[in-house]
């Protein structure tokens, strides 16, 4: 049977086993709107504006494993989404994100709401295309999913006219796809794997570096596996956390710029260092020339070659599948004679202790001013350690990540490779809606939240009781560190005047809004918040404003240079 | 060191912008770059010059193998190859000067293929630093006008770039 290009785009998703679609409409993506008003297989929701759409996608997309979907009109719908699949992009995210764009005939002529959305999407997408003939629409819309969803995986923008989405043609969806230019390697190379496992059961001061790449091959459990057989210390990026459980003992803590003592001394002076979908970045280890140590040798696991010998030298590269690679690895340790030399491991081990026992997170817990550790804490104790945790960008999200021991991965959800500011609530809506009946706590910081409150609307439309949890400091707090401690205390813009009363802001949308002043409140509103599971809970936690992250590595400065409290 | 990179590309819209805005993107300089469609009309073939060291190279090729259209990369600077460009120089061809222009690309066994009263158009190819030698042999005041292919390159033998 012919069907429409809006028909095609509505039944492609369908095939696809969609359950959300987040968007907006606008004039050329009418058509689709039209079919998707008609069906009742997959949901539409409505955000509130289209950078909403991709982070909801996306955050719906980490909490599930799936690919997200966004559909946004031309030229300003499609100008809103960047941010949010610039998002998506460095932190390997699966998403498909259809925009509309002006009729074939008008491209090119400056049309109304024109933009050449393949031109300024291209550097922040896996891969993008604009469909010209709706001939070639739903072998399209197969490849942008494939795309998507293999290899290291990330956005696809499939850019539809309008036109194509009024022609008709013969609707057939392909099973498979196969493409000559794309063929992603899953499984590592044999031989390199072998002279890895030799590396890592002749190490006398190991250490495991893991990253997103742990999370996006759901190698969790793998892992674990792995670390525990081997006895050996783990870390893991701000992208990473959850792979590995962080209340076990072998487990350092997070590394990098606001990473822990330990885990970055560790890093800096282990000599085998095994690299698991990590990659090696400027705020995990500072300056590449401070990081490269004598005689260390570096073990670099990942699904993507171009990540590897990026920014340091590797001894031991293996392309592929992190999950697929560590159980090889894990096969060949078990069946090894070898072991790790237990003395020299014993000896490895008292030193970590040593630096441990610094105690980098320690904060004032006197203080008659609500810390914002101290909410992060009492919020792991009142979750229980499962709720969902999105952040914003700032000191809250590394206080968060610091501070909220997750224990399963896809728990935590926040943008670490562009670092966007407004990614926390829409994200934790798409949150939401992958888990309907889990807790999901969105921490955020009152400059963040600011950058997408609109989304307030879209969480009463959808019933989303999410809850809202404001380290409300009155600065741009993570500016404000920047300039205290890099500016002489010149705080220049960072100061946040002129702040609506968010309880009462929360209410105006029809939620629930409390302000907490004092540290004894805290737990009790975090209790009564969570109570109520059927309400958006806002709670605006007025914290310590002089409050810094600590510790932390001065840009361009090396791992064993952090400044502690 | 310079490397010349030969690379086949799905033969779809857009492809060579994915090509030029990953070297811009990342910084890695563009010597010269050519592209045409090859004897399979689903496929072109590019050749890019590049002068980086041998890290920097690697990653080039990393990403553009990591480009969803393309197909295939070699780096030909790594084994037997052979090189070309074509140039196509106007000068002026005056009085005693149209004796001198001629046997100057018999030197350089150039081709003269555009004639006219005062000009000529002189075709030649060879590798770069043989291009760069006949305009520098050239009296600068003869050159009015040169336009290049950019290198493009091929592997000796059975060294083949298909797919
Ligand atoms: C969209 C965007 N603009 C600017 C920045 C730069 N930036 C990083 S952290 C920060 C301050 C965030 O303030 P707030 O949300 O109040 O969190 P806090 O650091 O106080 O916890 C800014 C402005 C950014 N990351 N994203």
């Amino acid at each position: 049977m012919e069907l429409t290009g809006a028909e095609i785009v509505v039944r492609c998703l369908q095939e696809e086993g969609v359950e959300f679609l987040f968007g907006y409409p606008g004039g050329a993506v009418l058509n689709i709107y039209d079919e998707i008003y008609k069906q009742n297989v997959f949901k539409h929701v409505l955000v509130r504006h289209e950078q909403a759409a991709v982070h909801a996608a996306d955050g719906y997309s980490r909490a599930s494993g799936r690919t997200g979907v966004a559909l946004v009109t031309s030229g300003p719908g499609a100008t809103n989404a960047v941010t949010g699949i610039a998002t998506a992009y460095m932190d390997s995210v699966p998403l498909v994100v259809i925009t509309g764009q002006v009729s074939v005939p008008a491209i090119g002529l400056d049309a109304f709401q024109e933009v050449d959305t393949v031109g300024i999407t291209r550097p922040c997408v896996k891969h993008n295309f604009l469909v010209k003939d709706v001939k070639d629409l739903a072998a399209t819309l197969k490849k942008a999913f494939y795309i998507a969803s293999t290899g290291r995986p990330g956005p696809v923008v499939v850019d539809v006219p309008k036109d194509v989405t009024m022609h008709k043609t013969e609707f057939s969806y392909p099973k498979e796809i196969s493409l000559r230019s794309y063929n992603p390697v899953i499984k590592g190379h044999d031989g390199q794997i072998k002279k890895a496992v030799q590396m890592i059961l002749g190490a006398k001061r190991p250490m495991i570096y893991t990253g997103g790449g742990v999370i996006l091959s759901n190698a969790a459990e793998v892992l674990n596996k792995l670390v525990r057989q081997l006895g050996y210390p783990c870390t893991s990026t701000l992208m990473g956390l959850g792979g590995y459980p962080s209340p076990d003992p072998l487990f350092l803590g997070m590394l990098g710029m606001h990473g822990t003592f330990e885990a970055n001394m560790a890093m800096q002076h282990c000599d085998v260092l095994v690299a698991i979908g990590a990659r090696f970045d400027d705020r995990v280890i500072g300056n590449p020339e401070h990081f490269y140590q004598e005689g260390r040798q570096i073990i670099h696991i990942d699904i993507d070659p171009a990540s590897i010998a990026k920014r340091v030298k590797v001894d031991v590269p293996i392309v592929g599948d992190v999950g697929e690679v560590l159980r090889e690895m894990l096969k060949l340790i078990q069946a090894s004679h070898e072991k790790p030399e237990p003395a020299a491991l014993k000896t490895w081990w008292t030193q970590i202790e040593l630096w441990r026992s610094r105690n980098c997170l320690k904060y004032d817990t006197s203080s008659l001013l609500i810390k914002p550790q101290y909410v992060v804490e009492k919020l792991y104790e009142v979750t229980e350690g499962k709720a969902f945790v999105t952040s914003d960008v700032g000191q809250h999200q590394m206080w968060a990540a610091q501070f909220y021991p997750f224990d399963q991965p896809r728990r935590w959800i926040n943008s670490g490779g562009l670092g966007t500011m407004g990614f926390g609530l829409p994200s934790a809506m798409g949150v939401q809606f992958a888990h309907p009946d889990a807790a999901v706590a969105c921490i955020t910081g009152e400059g963040s939240i600011q950058m997408n409150i609109q989304e307030l609307s879209t969480c009463k439309q959808f019933n989303l009781p999410l809850k809202i949890i404001l380290l409300n400091n009155r600065y741009l707090g993570m500016v404000r560190q920047w300039q205290e401690f890099f500016y002489g205390n010149r705080y220049s813009e960072s100061y946040m005047d002129a702040l609506p009363d968010f309880a009462k802001l929360a209410e105006s949308y029809g939620h629930i809004g409390m302000r907490i002043d004092k540290p004894g409140d805290v737990e009790g509103a975090l209790k009564e918040a969570f109570a109520l599971k059927e309400r958006l809970v806002f709670l605006d936690f007025q914290t310590d404003q002089s409050e810094n992250v600590y510790p932390m590595i001065p840009g361009g400065k090396g791992l064993s240079e952090m400044i502690l409290v | 060191m310079r490397h010349i990179i030969s690379l086949l590309m799905e033969n779809e819209s857009g492809a060579l912008s994915r090509v030029a805005g990953l070297f811009s993107a990342r910084g890695y300089n563009i010597e010269s770059l050519n592209v045409a469609p090859t004897e399979d009309e689903t496929l072109s073939r590019m050749t890019i010059v590049t002068r980086d060291s041998d890290e920097v190279v690697e990653q080039i090729m990393k990403q553009l193998n990591k480009l969803v259209d393309v197909v295939k990369v070699v780096d030909l600077s790594e084994g037997l190859h052979i090189e070309r460009e074509m140039m196509l120089v106007k000068v002026k061809a005056e009085g005693i000067w149209r004796e001198e222009m001629k046997r100057m690309a018999d030197i350089f066994r150039g081709r003269i293929i555009g004639v006219t009263e005062n000009t000529y158009i002189i075709e030649l190819t060879g590798a770069v630093s043989k291009l760069d030698a006949f305009l520098e042999a050239l009296e600068t005041g003869a050159i009015i006008e040169t336009v290049r292919t950019g290198t493009s390159g091929i592997g000796r033998g059975d060294w083949v770039l298909k797919v």
